[in-house]
């Protein structure tokens, strides 16, 4: 029998707050600050996009994958353009094959800067969150080197790529790549070993491998749980098969692990640009594509893995027309996303932000 | 004459603000007038000479207790009808009953001083030394008021730990 | 009005004065170190490096429009920011900052630097900071807003769990210096031992000053113990709904509270204005330059560590702090009643 007659606090967080890294909203139910119950509220940016992909011409659908996980646009570039090669069997080149390697390597780590630098952000780390932009600041100037573009990249084409890299841009990686090495422990220093950091993540937040496969999840949520599964290694893609790089993975699937995990991967997309880079091979660009885009009828489905976990498209082609009959896409945002009621049932609201961030969402991909 | 004029405008004060505490509607006011009602007491103090005792009255009184008062009033939810007030003359029988027993009490007193009065007391601001009365306060209470002192800790440590026993969820 | 009257009201005027400068100094130095730990320059727009950037933004505060939920409790919103802001300043006013000077001769008798000096000076302080508490509290409540709710009821928690080690240790230094005023306790700190180390309480008081320092990041609301207005929690804790100068004067207090901590520090601690080398009558600027490393070592804290959690802080206060200042204080009465 309860003593006192207590009430739950309903606190509405988002769509305008400043830690839901965008405009998700979550409605948390509150006993004190412990948290009994949500529901996690999406769609405020929802745009429409699959439903727009199917009235766009196959090249003008590139465009519109920039813009749902718009952190890391040339991964959803990536998984489109290979989607659609799948399709029509159309050769990619293998020098094409590289330098997309290395556009996706060099936009995770982009991509994971952004997230520690939020998630340390969160947890009230204001200096990481400077650093890892000032060295995003250097993947953004490599990409404007590359295309032009700092955001939204259209960076890849059906068949290749749309340009060959520019003179001395693989030297500018290669130093980058020294660069960024070296800025890693400057992370680490600031957060692996701080008491605070550890005290704020470490059993925040546990999902067993079980729970996380049965969710769905994926990136670095599944690999923090224990579970070796990396598209890039299993189901390899673009040059992976040609590289050697290790699947870091967490034992105990708590926010801390799934930290570790996304900072090993920083070393890891290193390891992989480097390889690339030095055995980058000479030869065409674009393989040979049809100048009208028509896929036959059929349909498929192709993932890669993005930064923040497997990004899949789904497209069917009736045969006839110049647009896909049906476009879907799986985002690792929104799956992922689906974990978090669990895993912020009973801690507190410090640790809701701490969850929002470690889980890694993009809303733009969310709500596409 | 100085005295007197702080005296009766701080007692003035300080009857003010008492009656506001009761009468105010919202109880978050009520709190914030006692703790005004609290502040003017500490003025009378330093008026006596008493910087220790206005200090720690401000301390424990107003920055202490009347903090957690209002830590509960303002988690409890006051838009609920308060069942438990809904006869509001249900305590007038015990409350007329206490005021009178009051008055009678210090009527009892002001005749026995009327009577025999006390030894004049030494002005707390004349028997000022380098410390202050801090020092002597401290004298007092632990030696000719060390029992009444050492009963009321106990008394407060009982209370502390009902409190506790109260709070503890049965697991 | 005699000389002496002219100059005392003089010093209070300056004082005042300069609280608020040290306010606006301190947002200059707070962004220019964060500036440089983060690899950025800073503000260096506004005059000199951005040295008038703080009153560029206090401008911008005036100009702005002072706006109150529709919900809010209109008398309680309106006093919580001035209550903040009053408990902040009035608690600086018996903290000596330099030793007495009669201003060259001018004075008939000398003046001691400081507002007013009262012989339970320490209570004072601890007094009024804990008034001070109202002012969060209120704000957080009044504003009839989830977040400044959560903010304020943090705040009072934290602010009332930290000043029992605060307390206690300050006591452990006026059992050892035994007195209650401020200026007694700093020139019982005169001399030296062994002609090289000073006798500060810090080397007498080591975990007692540990205590202080980390009870007074908890009491002035800083990070990493920044919970009330937690940003990325609660948005802006208990000021969320708060704007224009009422906004201004929490901010004003949240310094000034700084400043006074890191006063309380230099003087119970740090010798206050005595140190060697400048004459006496310039022993402000010692005081001065120990206020200042403080105040640095405050910044530097706050971006560079993470935000602890609520409930950790209030373990950490409970189940460390509390107990170490317990036993540093009883250790400190026994030892002074042992050598006497």
């Amino acid at each position: 029998m309860a003593l006192f007659d207590t009430d739950e606090l309903v606190l509405n967080m988002g769509p305008q707050h400043p830690s839901t890294h965008g405009v998700l909203r979550v409605v948390l139910r509150l006993d004190g600050e412990r948290v009994v119950g949500s529901d996690v509220v999406i769609g405020y940016l929802h745009r429409g996009i699959e439903k727009l992909c199917e009235h766009r011409d196959y090249l003008q659908i590139v465009l519109l994958t920039d813009r749902m996980d718009y952190v890391s646009a040339a991964t959803s570039n990536l998984g489109y353009c290979e989607t659609v090669e799948k399709l029509m069997q159309i050769e990619v080149p293998p020098r094409a094959r590289y330098i997309r390697t290395i556009l996706a390597e060099l936009q995770r780590i982009a991509s994971h800067n952004l997230w520690l630098g939020t998630h340390a952000m969160d947890i009230g780390a204001m200096t990481v969150f400077l650093y890892n932009f000032r060295e995003r600041e250097l993947v953004l100037d490599l990409f404007e080197d590359y295309c032009g573009a700092r955001l939204t990249y259209n960076a890849v084409r059906i068949g290749g790529l749309p340009l060959d890299i520019p003179a001395g841009w693989d030297q500018k990686v290669r130093a980058y790549c020294d660069l960024f090495e070296s800025k890693i422990p400057e992370y680490e220093e600031l957060l692996t070993h701080n008491r605070i950091w550890k005290e704020r993540t470490q059993k925040i937040g546990v999902i067993s491998a079980e729970d996380a496969i049965a969710l769905g999840l994926s990136g670095p949520l599944l690999r923090g749980s224990g579970v070796p599964r990396d598209v890039r290694k299993d189901e390899p893609y673009a040059a992976y098969a040609d590289f050697d790089f290790d699947v870091p993975i967490g034992t105990l699937g708590d926010t801390y692990d799934r930290y570790l995990v996304r900072v090993e991967e920083f070393r890891q997309s290193l390891r992989i640009i480097r390889q690339a880079i030095d055995g980058l091979p000479e030869g065409p660009i674009l393989g040979k594509v049809p100048r009208l885009i028509k896929p036959p009828a059929g349909e498929t489905y192709h993932a890669i893995e993005s930064p923040k976990g497997e990004i899949g498209f789904f497209i069917a082609s009736d045969g006839k027309s110049i647009t896909p009959y049906r476009f879907r896409v799986r985002p690792p945002s929104f799956c992922n996303l689906q974990a978090l009621p669990r895993l912020i049932k009973g801690h507190l609201v410090a640790d809701v932000v701490a969850l929002i961030g470690s889980i890694d969402i993009v809303v733009g991909e969310v709500d596409r | 004459m100085l005295d007197a004029i702080a005296f009766y405008t701080l007692a003035a004060l300080i009857l003010a603000f008492a009656i506001a505490v009761i009468t105010a509607r919202n109880p978050v006011h009520s709190v914030v007038f006692l703790v005004i009602n609290f502040l003017a007491v500490a003025i009378v103090y330093i008026v006596l000479g008493a910087e220790f005792l206005a200090m720690i009255q401000v301390l424990v009184y107003a920055g202490g207790i009347v903090v957690l008062y209002l830590f509960v009033v303002m988690l409890v939810n006051l838009k609920r009808g308060p069942e438990a007030h809904q006869d509001p003359r249900r305590q007038t029988g015990a409350g007329v009953g206490l005021a009178v027993a009051v008055l009678a009490e210090l009527t009892a007193i002001l005749a026995y001083t009327g009577r025999n009065p006390l030894p004049a007391v030494v002005p707390a601001a004349s028997a000022r030394g380098p410390g202050g009365n801090t020092e002597q306060l401290g004298w007092l209470l632990y030696t000719t008021y060390l029992i009444p002192f050492e009963v009321a800790s106990m008394l407060l440590l009982v209370a502390m730990i009902g409190a506790i026993v109260l709070a503890r969820k049965v697991d | 009005m005699s000389a002496y009257f002219i100059a005392h009201f003089l010093l209070i005027f300056l004082v005042f004065n300069m609280l608020v400068m040290s306010a606006a100094f301190m947002v200059w130095m707070e962004r220019k170190v964060c500036a440089y730990i983060q690899d950025r320059v800073g503000p260096n727009r506004v005059g000199v490096e951005g040295l008038l950037q703080p009153f560029a933004d206090v401008l911008k505060l005036l100009m702005k429009e002072e706006l109150r939920p529709k919900a809010a409790d209109a008398f309680l919103f309106t006093i919580a920011p001035i209550v903040s802001a009053a408990a902040a300043f009035t608690a600086f006013s018996v903290i000596p900052f330099g030793s007495e000077t009669t201003l060259f001769g001018l004075l008939d008798r000398p003046l001691p630097l400081e507002v007013t000096d009262v012989n339970v000076a320490v209570l004072v302080i601890f007094a009024i900071t804990s008034m001070g508490v109202y002012g969060i509290v209120l704000a957080g409540w009044s504003s009839n807003s989830k977040y400044s709710l959560l903010g304020g009821l943090r705040s009072s928690a934290q602010m009332i769990s930290y000043e029992l080690s605060y307390g206690l240790a300050l006591a452990a230094v006026i059992v050892l210096g035994g007195s209650l005023s401020l200026r007694e306790l700093v020139l019982n700190q005169t001399g030296y031992w062994f002609h090289v180390i000073p006798r500060w309480y810090i080397f007498l008081q080591p975990l007692g000053f540990l205590i202080y320092l980390t009870a007074g990041v908890a009491e002035t609301n800083r990070a990493p113990f920044d919970f009330p207005e937690a940003e990325q929690e609660l948005v802006a804790g208990y000021h969320t709904e708060y704007s224009s100068m009422s906004f201004a004067m929490f901010f004003l207090a949240e310094y000034i509270n700084m400043v006074t901590v890191s006063a309380v520090a230099t003087s119970l601690y740090l010798g206050g204005w005595l140190g060697p080398i400048l004459p006496s009558w310039l022993g402000w600027l010692w005081f001065l330059l120990k206020v200042l490393l403080l105040l640095f070592f405050y910044v530097w804290m706050r971006w560079t560590l993470p935000r602890y959690r609520y409930d950790q802080l209030m373990e950490f206060g409970w189940k460390w702090l509390l107990p170490a200042a317990v036993v540093n204080l009883i250790a400190t009465a026994a030892l002074v009643l042992w050598i006497g």
